[in-house]
């Protein structure tokens, strides 16, 4: 049907009538703030960051170590048990190469986010984090990294603590 | 004759003002380690079907429903919100079992109320955006408008409503999980700073934090179940016109629609003498005295007198949030509605403590989703 026609009726708008308000919209900008209690898991894990360190919960329903933290394990829904410090090392499960900014602005140097599974920690456990020190092409599965800390006084207790993991055999080599 | 549903099991966390302590995750884990212990089910094995009530901006989070499974026993099973009342979700969880797909459901509901900085923006973001947002008021003034044309129409006056906050809040003095009881006059009500006339600050409920959970199972299966059963006769829910240019502003529509379809699923003809009391919303104080009318417990312009009269009295015929109400309570959110269901259950099963009403079979919860809302729900609890 519409290919079919040739001359579409009215006027067409263009940015320039939405600038001018010659279209009439009305905004609304909503003041929606949190400050989410962390609890008592994350509330420890985020002071271990702060410290320099990475914490989990061992479950001894299913003998896991929980990482992040929770004080509740979802497997066997029974609380969880003690708390177990792991290691800042571990093993890239998937990662993306981010060319693309939020605002679709193109980036020359890409974002590289990693899901790392966490040594001492249970298989399939780890955290959200990003790569650096490593060329894009050279970011692989299975890749051993480390976690590379703020220092110590720019630390607040957040994930960003921790400013990015780096691959391993370059630190040794 | 469809198969009957009862709630088999209950459980809250901690009702606190604020509860910096947990997170929401710890706050739900709590509530739902007790409902599952009072029912005696075990979550990974026995229960079906998970169900959340929660609005995702009251969470911060959006797409909320992800953010639950985990404590409440649900990873990996059928889970799903229900972005309403704590008593919507006890209707579907009804007809979740009705249908044959399920045969035990687990209902969850929670306000961490502290966690917003900016709740009243959060609320002004629920009205329209082109008719009602530009005027820039705070969101309660809806409720002043409410008040003044429902007293107009009624011929109730502020004092009567006063005399709703200082029964509820003397009520909730010996409710453990009451936040807010204590002894008022009708006069601390009135002189206390005028906020959205007529109301006055005491007139309207304080937040509070906490969880609820509920099993809710077919009786197929409840009698096999530890929790002692309190049956689902009947339930439903109604929303009216957004728009505030033209809803009713006098009567509670939402409400009167809402309990004629559990009262027909109940049977009820007469509510006053079919029931033997009620948990209704009083969110602004005003709002039980309309509440209880859009209810046919009594005539329109009649619930101040039956309070005057204490026939809604912890003492009287028909005894209304001996609880102590959100009033007394506080506002949960979307866990109001299971807030007055836990209480009507825990009076059912005569486990209410000092506050157990003597011989009754059969209550009521209702509740409203607040402001700007006009959604209201009804579920109507009886013993065996």
């Amino acid at each position: 049907m519409s290919v079919n026609i040739k001359e579409w009726p009215g006027t067409a708008l263009g940015s320039k009538d939405l600038e001018e308000g010659r279209v009439l919209t009305v905004r609304h900008r909503v003041r929606a703030e949190y400050a989410w209690d962390a609890g008592v898991a994350i509330g420890r894990y985020l002071r271990e960051l702060k410290a320099g360190r990475l914490i989990a919960r061992r479950c001894r329903g299913c003998d896991r170590i929980l990482l992040p933290p929770r004080m509740f394990c979802e497997e066997c829904f029974r609380p969880t048990d003690e708390w177990v410090y792991v290691q800042d090392t571990g093993t890239v499960n998937t990662f993306s190469v981010c060319y693309v900014r939020w605002d679709v602005a193109r980036l020359t140097e890409p974002q590289l986010p990693a899901v790392i599974h966490v040594d001492g920690a249970s298989p399939g456990m780890g955290i959200m984090h990003l790569l650096g020190e490593v060329r894009p092409e050279d970011v692989r599965i299975g890749m051993r990294v480390k976690a590379v800390w703020k220092q110590v006084e720019e630390r607040e207790g957040a994930i960003t603590d921790i400013r990015y993991w780096k691959p391993i055999a370059e630190e040794v080599g | 004759m469809p198969e009957r549903v009862a709630i088999v099991g209950v459980g809250h966390s901690d009702i606190r003002s604020i509860t910096p302590g947990v997170s929401y995750k710890e706050l739900m884990f709590e509530a739902a380690t007790r409902a599952y212990e009072d029912a005696g089910v075990n979550p990974r094995r026995d229960v079906d079907s998970f169900i959340s009530v929660s609005e995702d901006f009251w969470e911060g989070t959006s797409i909320f429903d992800e953010y639950v499974p985990d404590q409440l026993g649900g990873a990996l099973r059928p889970v799903h919100t229900v972005t309403g009342d704590g008593i919507q979700a006890l209707g579907c969880a009804a007809m979740l079992i009705r249908t044959g797909r399920a045969r035990i459901v687990a209902v969850e509901g929670h306000s961490k109320h502290s966690d917003m900085r900016t709740p009243y923006h959060i609320q002004e973001f629920a009205f329209d955006p082109i008719f009602n947002r530009p005027l820039g008021a705070h969101p309660h003034y809806l409720a002043g408008l409410e008040m003044n044309r429902y007293l107009f129409e009624t011929g109730t006056t502020r004092e009567q409503c006063a005399m709703v906050v200082r029964k509820n809040r003397s009520c909730a003095i010996s409710n453990p999980r009451a936040v807010y009881g204590a002894r008022l006059s009708v006069e601390d009500v009135l002189a206390s700073p005028p906020a959205f006339y007529p109301l006055t600050e005491l007139d309207i409920a304080r937040p509070a934090d906490g969880c609820f959970v509920m099993v809710v199972a077919a009786e197929s299966v409840a009698g096999d179940l530890a929790g002692e059963p309190v049956w689902i006769a009947g339930y439903g829910w109604c929303t009216e016109t957004p728009s505030l240019e033209s809803r009713e502003w006098g009567e509670a529509v939402y409400a009167r629609l809402a309990a004629q379809q559990a009262y027909r699923m109940a049977g009820i003809t007469d509510p006053f003498r079919d029931l033997d009391f009620a948990e209704v919303d009083d969110s602004f104080s005003y709002k039980e005295l309309q509440h209880l009318e859009a209810l046919r417990v009594c005539r329109p312009g009649e619930a101040a007198d039956m309070l005057e009269d204490g026939v809604t009295g912890p003492d009287g015929d028909f005894p209304v949030n001996v609880s102590g109400g959100s009033l007394g309570v506080g506002h949960l959110l979307e866990a109001t509605g299971l807030h007055r269901v836990y209480e009507v259950v825990l009076q059912l099963r005569g486990q209410a403590g000092s506050s157990q009403l003597a011989g009754v079979e059969r209550g009521l919860a209702q509740s409203w989703r607040n402001l700007p809302t006009t959604t209201g729900c009804v579920i109507i609890l009886e013993k065996g």
